[in-house]
């Protein structure tokens, strides 16, 4: 029996998931940690840095919430400040001129919210990845460990290849962000989260995410090993692909539905 | 910078002008709004013929078509994509009933009005959203309407121009019009790349979604005279923080303090400022 929405919510949100950086310490080795965007300071929310998988190297991203109170505080519960979008954008660009590929992994409830985030230009970060995630050179696979809260989750989301945990959500609005827009009560959260059709399924009905990831064993090692392995693969497959800049773009380009007619007949997908 | 006085609140009645509030016998048949800033009653016919501004200098909203009407050289516009309507993908609640109302009440199909025009002889592609659609919100139809325009202009070697108002992502479109802002920004990237110049003017409200992908975007960025300009919303920032936020958090002046836009241009002065811009940027584009 599959879950309710909000109830994938809770789960998505749950203290005791693993985070971020378990996945970076369960699937590669050699993980060096780099700090800083060059240009303001050094975003907790995201932890990224150079290491290796099956050898090879690469460039791994992770918004990191923490597991303890204290953790959570300090990573401002993996909601990013500008300057962990501009930190993630100087690893992309140094994995594109050294040619390796790049893995982030999403977990955050959205960009970080505040009076600095918005003098030091939220939006315009957001927008800057975006941009230049779309023609980065090197292959990109992005995967969703939790939440994926709207343009804060995007961000790290321009992918080759988008994987969702099963209990992971990716929405454009927190359930009851929604709630409280639409029926001024944010207590109708799961009356919304159905509606916002924010689950793995779903996100891979509309074709917005490749590959829903199962979590029988999440956590285990033997659940690192099997993700690590799907990775090592999709990599292989990615590094060949002689077009991968216009198969990105298309990949996004073709997401939407709309009518082209007046009489509102749905016909793009 | 005298067209940036209207920000400070007059002290008294003499500094605003007079005592504004007493009603005077007006023409009848002449309809008027009230200056949100000043306070003074504006009949509409003076308020149209000044471009939707205020003697004060307060820029009120405006709808996407006048302002069009506004930049493109006379009887230079043709409307591209204008069939390109939004549906009800994720059969949310009372979403395709607002739909309805809005398109009927604002006598728009959608939130964004595209196409070409000249102006100040130069031809360029031009888009401008419409705060009385659904507050120009971006779902799957305004994405591919701006996608469409830049892969034209992309195509055509033009500059584009786009005025942004926008309350975000629609949410009623969940995770599809999110996937917007990438597919949107993907385009701008390709336009950009070809070496063609893209102007945008942010206006009044212009946040959320639309701010994180290409409001955010332009070569050169311009901004209207007190327009809310951000990612967060202030009352949701204010609610999280539960701090007082600074005066004139997120106005035009703050984000060009902050640098996040190269210019506040009121009006009255932005046709000039865009041709002369587009003139400057004449050329671009790789072959």
């Amino acid at each position: 029996m599959s879950l309710q929405p909000y109830e994938r919510v809770k789960i998505a949100r749950g203290a005791k998931r693993p985070t971020g950086c378990d996945y970076i310490e369960g699937i590669f080795t050699d993980f060096f940690e780099l700090h800083g965007d060059r240009r303001f300071a050094d975003d907790a929310a995201i932890v990224g840095g150079v290491a290796r998988i099956d050898g090879n190297p690469v460039t791994v991203i992770a918004i990191e919430k923490g597991h303890t109170a204290k953790e959570r505080m300090q990573r401002a519960f993996g909601a990013p400040n500008p300057e962990g979008y501009r930190k993630a954008l100087r690893l992309m660009k140094q994995a594109e001129k050294f040619g390796r590929p790049v893995i982030c992994f999403i977990d955050t409830s959205g960009a970080f919210c505040g009076i600095g985030a918005e003098e030091r230009g939220q939006g315009q970060a957001i927008a800057e990845n975006l941009c230049e995630m779309m023609t980065l050179k090197v292959p990109i696979l992005s995967i969703l460990i939790g939440e994926g809260g709207s343009g804060g989750a995007l961000a790290l989301g321009v992918a080759d290849r988008v994987w969702m945990m099963q209990n992971a959500v990716y929405s454009v609005i927190s359930p009851e962000g929604c709630a409280s827009i639409l029926w001024k009560d944010s207590a109708k959260a799961d009356e919304a989260a159905a509606s916002l059709k924010l689950t793995a399924e779903d996100a891979y009905r509309f074709g917005i995410v490749e590959h829903i990831l199962n979590e029988a064993e999440i956590g285990q090692p033997i659940f690192y090993k099997k993700l690590k392995d799907k990775i090592i693969k999709e990599l292989d497959m990615l590094a060949s692909d002689e077009n991968l800049i216009e198969n990105r773009y298309n990949r996004f380009r073709r997401i939407g539905r709309y009518s082209c007619n007046p009489e509102g007949k749905d016909e793009t997908t | 910078m005298a067209f940036l006085n209207f920000i400070h609140q007059p002290k008294n009645e003499l500094e605003q002008g007079g005592r504004a509030s007493a009603p005077v016998q007006q023409d009848l048949g002449e309809p008027e709004k009230t200056c949100p800033n000043c306070r003074k009653q504006i009949p509409l016919s003076r308020l149209w013929a000044a471009k939707n501004t205020c003697t004060c200098g307060y820029h009120f909203r405006m709808r996407a078509r006048q302002r069009i009407g506004l930049i493109a050289d006379s009887k230079s516009f043709n409307e591209m994509y204008e069939d390109i309507v939004s549906v009800d993908p994720l059969d949310f609640p009372g979403y395709r009933e607002k739909l309805e109302t809005v398109q009927h009440a604002a006598n728009e199909m959608e939130a964004v009005i595209c196409g070409n025009c000249t102006i100040g002889g130069t031809e360029c592609a031009v888009f401008a959203m419409d705060p009385y659609f659904m507050m120009g919100s971006m779902g799957c139809a305004v994405g591919e309407k701006i996608t469409l325009l830049f892969e034209y202009a992309t195509d055509k070697h033009l500059p584009v121009v786009g005025f942004t108002v926008s309350g975000g992502a629609r949410m009623q479109e969940g995770l599809l019009s999110l996937m917007q802002m990438a597919k949107t920004s993907g385009a701008v990237k390709r336009h950009s790349d070809a070496g063609l110049f893209y102007l945008t003017v942010l206006t009044d409200p212009t946040t959320g979604g639309v701010t994180a992908s290409f409001a955010m975007e332009g070569d050169i960025i311009i901004a209207e005279p007190g327009a809310t300009v951000g990612f967060a919303g202030a009352r949701v920032i204010e609610q999280t923080t539960k701090k007082s936020l600074p005066k004139g958090f997120q106005k035009s002046e703050f984000i060009l303090e902050h640098g996040f836009a190269d210019a506040i241009v009121p009006r009255e002065w932005q046709k000039d400022v865009i041709a002369s811009l587009l003139s400057i940027h004449k050329g671009g584009g790789k072959a």
